[in-house]
């Protein structure tokens, strides 16, 4: 199969605009005909469903959650970028673009990080309109700051809750759509598979986590807003639930991977302390605006920092790129951090961390300057670690974020079965090898509010859709390989729980597949992980219950979920 | 450390529930509660035990996911945090600690400490949001907002709609949850078009899903994880009583 990506002609500003104008409209009064299955309600999904019903067609909408409110681009903390040039600084569509190709390591595809980067301005403007409160300066306009290596300010941000405000706003609108009948909202139900009927994607099966119930539901088009994957690694920023069986699934029915080896691993962390720990947490990058980042300059100097005079420490950051400094692009921190580590000079208990220091932010600028900007943050620490960071710098180490890699969409954000769409995290399409920060909420926005409400008209307007059925052929089937699936899983009865299975994996993934990759490492997961996806299926405990009827016991079970990710080719032991 | 916990449990909607006693052994002080009930359902799964249902998922204070009612406090004995980011360490070593779901009429029990919070979706539903339409919108800086109204409209969206005010409140009342929405789009010239039936239909809404009144006891405030301020149920009444002379 040649992948086409269908970029359209013209010069590189001009493409949007000719294919808005080149693509197919579906009458006014034709939407409503159409069903359009939206799975996810982060970013993407709540401005791709509100934004599609205000049209006028039918929406149907879903995510696992009991609420879209919950999902995990609530947790977002730093900001939102778009070149307003507010600050009269020289930034630009153009600059933006720019920095985005080639942040990304030159394997985004241009015209598309080209259109993001166009239709970012409206993004701030329809949060605004919608009550987002963003950040503003005292004559009451719009502040930005800079963040996450990039050498303008062009990020708009809402305190340390950025995510959790735009998500409010596209809840705000996919509500009043709720409310008006258009889009048909079910909370916690998780897609279990996708169904492809002659050759388009026609709905999904999902699990209704309350009753354990499977359930079609059945559309003309599917787009899946399903997240990123980061979890595979077990310890993630990323929230317990987000996973990738949706569009691993899609994957299966025979949607392409693409990139799914480029996975963001974020500097800024506070760093694992044991082995209990179900999750990692992420300090806002933006802490390196103000935070210098060192380690001792001597190899495992275990001396409390404050008693490390200046010139024993080294600012490597600083050192090593003068220009940029402590704000270098995330991939290189991360990097960074991870070979000083290595080579001995981490820090704290477990050796797997550096400094993150304020105490020069606090000599020049007050405690106080520091509090009202970071504050909450400051608390975070605080509570997880029971460290004072006004006193004593913090401890970081990267962690795994983000996932660049998913699956393959063409300019119309159309994977390679017809009729299925991914947007936002789940989708391969701007980033490149590596995401810039405050670019994955422009991006899932952009998809969701300005991208996908036209390029899925092209599509239902061109294409005939058969009648279809719940009872047909295809959900059958589905419904019955799931459940056969399920009662695999449930069917094993071993000594090690489905998380205790999924740390391990994590590991493997961490060690063999995570900053730093060779052929040996590689070959050496290859093997490791069909050794414990063959543990588990003797072994592990499936812990999730099914409700069976009242008054009579719900049944263990887990979902299927974690080892799908990595299938296992190879298997030897040498 | 050890606990003994008290913690409720409930097959569904439907059966009644009760406390069932377990122990937690060999907790760190740095754990979180959630991770010492994953401790504890680990050793129940090993058994082939019904695990402890809980809802939860960014574990860092912000989804609004998780809610535990502990030793009768929500979200327990810290002021200002979740569930999740509660840690072990203001506990007593030995302590028993009781733990229960939520209760309120609009709230019902899904299954052990689940509850069922769709209530305040509805109350969303009704009105609490700006009607815009994507793409119908004047440019960002084109309406100047004093740093001070939005800083205060911050401070209410803050709300993440986990439900404790509702839980601690001794009439069930929404008000602090409705009253932060409200509020933020009160304060706000964007959301002075629909002032008036936002208030009224949110009000109508809260009153048709079966929570209380306010009663100015402002223990919602005390709980609330985000500190959300009891000033904001003040302006909405503001609102409320307004909007019937308009
Ligand atoms: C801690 C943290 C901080 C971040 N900070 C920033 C930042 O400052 N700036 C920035 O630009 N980006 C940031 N990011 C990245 C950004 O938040 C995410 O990439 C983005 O929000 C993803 O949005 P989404 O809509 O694609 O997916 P999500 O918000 O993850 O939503 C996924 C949705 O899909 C549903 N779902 C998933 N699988 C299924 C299934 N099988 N069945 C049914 N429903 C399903 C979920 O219920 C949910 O509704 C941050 C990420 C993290 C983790
Ligand atoms: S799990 Fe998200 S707030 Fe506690």
């Amino acid at each position: 199969m040649v992948l086409n990506s269908k970029i359209p002609e013209g010069p590189i500003q001009q493409k949007w605009d000719n294919h808005r104008f080149n693509i197919k409209l579906v009458n006014a009064a034709n939407k409503r005909k159409y069903t359009i299955v939206v799975v996810g309600t982060g970013l993407a999904g709540s401005s791709a469903a509100a934004s599609l019903a205000e049209l006028g067609y039918n929406v149907i909408s879903l995510c696992y959650h009991e609420s879209p409110r919950r999902a995990h681009s609530i947790a977002a903390q730093g900001g939102i970028n778009a070149p307003k040039n507010y600050k009269n600084d020289g930034d630009s569509i153009w600059r933006l673009f720019y920095d985005t190709v080639k942040g990304g390591d030159y394997r985004a595809r241009e015209a598309n990080v080209y259109r993001l980067a166009q239709v970012s301005g409206n993004i701030i403007d329809q949060c605004v309109a919608q009550g987002v409160p963003f950040g503003r300066e005292y004559g009451g306009l719009l502040d930005n700051r800079s963040f996450g290596g990039a050498q303008v300010s062009r990020t708009f941000y809402a305190r340390g809750q950025t995510g959790q405000q735009l998500l409010l706003g596209a809840y705000g609108a996919l509500s009043r759509q709720i409310n008006s009948g258009r889009v048909k909202f079910f909370g916690r139900r998780e897609m279990l598979d996708l169904i492809v009927i002659e050759g388009q994607a026609r709905g999904i099966l999902a699990r209704n986590m309350e009753t354990g119930a499977l359930e079609s539901y059945i559309g003309d088009a599917v787009v899946l807003a399903t997240g990123g994957y980061g979890n595979t690694f077990y310890l993630a920023t990323m929230a317990k639930y987000s996973n990738g069986t949706a569009i691993w699934k899609a994957h299966k029915k025979g949607a392409f991977f693409g990139n799914p080896c480029f996975t963001q691993i974020h500097p800024t962390c506070i760093p694992l302390s044991s082995d209990y720990q179900s999750k990692l947490t992420l300090m806002s990058e933006s802490l390196r605006n103000d935070g210098r980042i060192w380690v001792p300059k001597k190899a495992g100097d275990k001396r409390n920092p404050k008693d490390i005079p200046e010139e024993e420490r080294d600012y490597y950051l600083e050192r090593l790129y003068p220009s940029f400094g402590n704000l270098v692009p995330r991939d290189v921190a991360s990097r960074r951090a991870k070979e000083m580590c290595d080579k001995g000079f981490g820090v704290g208990s477990t050796g797997l961390a550096v400094y993150l220091d304020f105490a020069d932010t606090i000599k020049r600028n007050g405690k106080e300057w520091v509090e009202e900007k970071y504050g909450n943050l400051f608390d975070m620490y605080h509570e997880i670690t029971a460290e004072n960071a006004y006193e004593t710098p913090m401890r970081i180490y990267p962690a795994v974020h983000y996932t660049m890699g998913g699956l393959w969409v063409d300019y119309n954000l159309m994977t390679t079965i017809p009729g299925l769409y991914v947007i936002g995290e789940a989708n391969f399409s701007d980033h490149g090898a590596n995401r810039l920060g405050a670019s994955a909420l422009m991006q899932g926005l952009a998809d969701g509010y300005f991208v996908i409400p036209y390029t899925i008209g092209d599509y239902l307007a061109s294409t005939k859709f058969p009648q279809i059925k719940p009872d047909h052929p295809a959900f059958k089937e589905a419904e019955r390989n799931i459940q056969e699936l399920i009662k695999k899983l449930l069917s094993i009865k071993g000594k090690q729980t489905v998380d205790e299975i999924h740390k391990r994996l994590g590991k493997v993934m961490y060690d063999h597949c995570g900053m730093a990759r060779n052929e040996a490492g590689l070959k050496k997961a290859l093997q490791l992980i069909p050794q414990l996806r063959e543990e588990f299926e003797k072994f592990a405990y499936v812990a999730a219950w099914e409700y069976k009827g009242n008054g009579l016991n719900w049944e263990l079970h887990k979902e299927p979920l974690a080892f799908e990710y990595v299938k296992p080719s190879t298997r030897s032991y040498k | 450390m050890n606990f003994t916990l008290k913690i409720w449990r409930q097959h569904d909607r439907n059966s009644k529930g009760k406390f069932v006693e377990y122990k937690a052994s060999d907790i760190s002080p740095d754990m979180s509660f959630l991770e010492m009930l994953d401790a504890v359902n680990r050793d129940l799964a090993k058994k082939n035990e019904d695990i402890i249902a809980f809802d939860h998922d960014c574990r860092e204070g912000i989804c609004g996911s998780c809610g535990l009612y502990i030793s009768g406090r929500a979200h327990g004995p810290q002021r200002g945090v979740t569930t999740c980011e509660l840690r072990m360490r203001h506990f007593h070593d030995g302590e028993t600690i009781v733990v229960e779901p939520w209760r309120a009429k609009a709230f019902p029990v899904i299954k052990d400490l689940i509850v069922d919070r769709t209530a305040f979706d509805r109350v969303i539903q009704s009105g609490g949001y700006i009607s815009v339409d994507t793409g119908s919108t004047p440019e960002a800086s084109s309406i100047p907002i004093p740093k001070a109204n939005a800083e205060e409209a911050m401070d209410a969206a803050a709300c993440i709609g986990c439900g404790a005010c509702v839980a601690v409140c001794k009439n069930s009342s929404a008000m602090l949850f409705m009253s932060a929405k409200v509020s933020q789009l009160a304060l706000l010239p964007q959301g002075h078009a629909e002032r008036k039936i936002r208030v009224q239909r949110m009000v109508h809404q809260m009153d048709k899903e079966g929570f209380g009144h306010c009663s100015n006891t402002y223990a919602c405030e005390q709980e609330c994880p985000k500190k959300i301020s009891v000033a904001h149920i003040t302006r909405m009444n503001r609102e409320f009583i307004r909007a019937a002379f308009w």
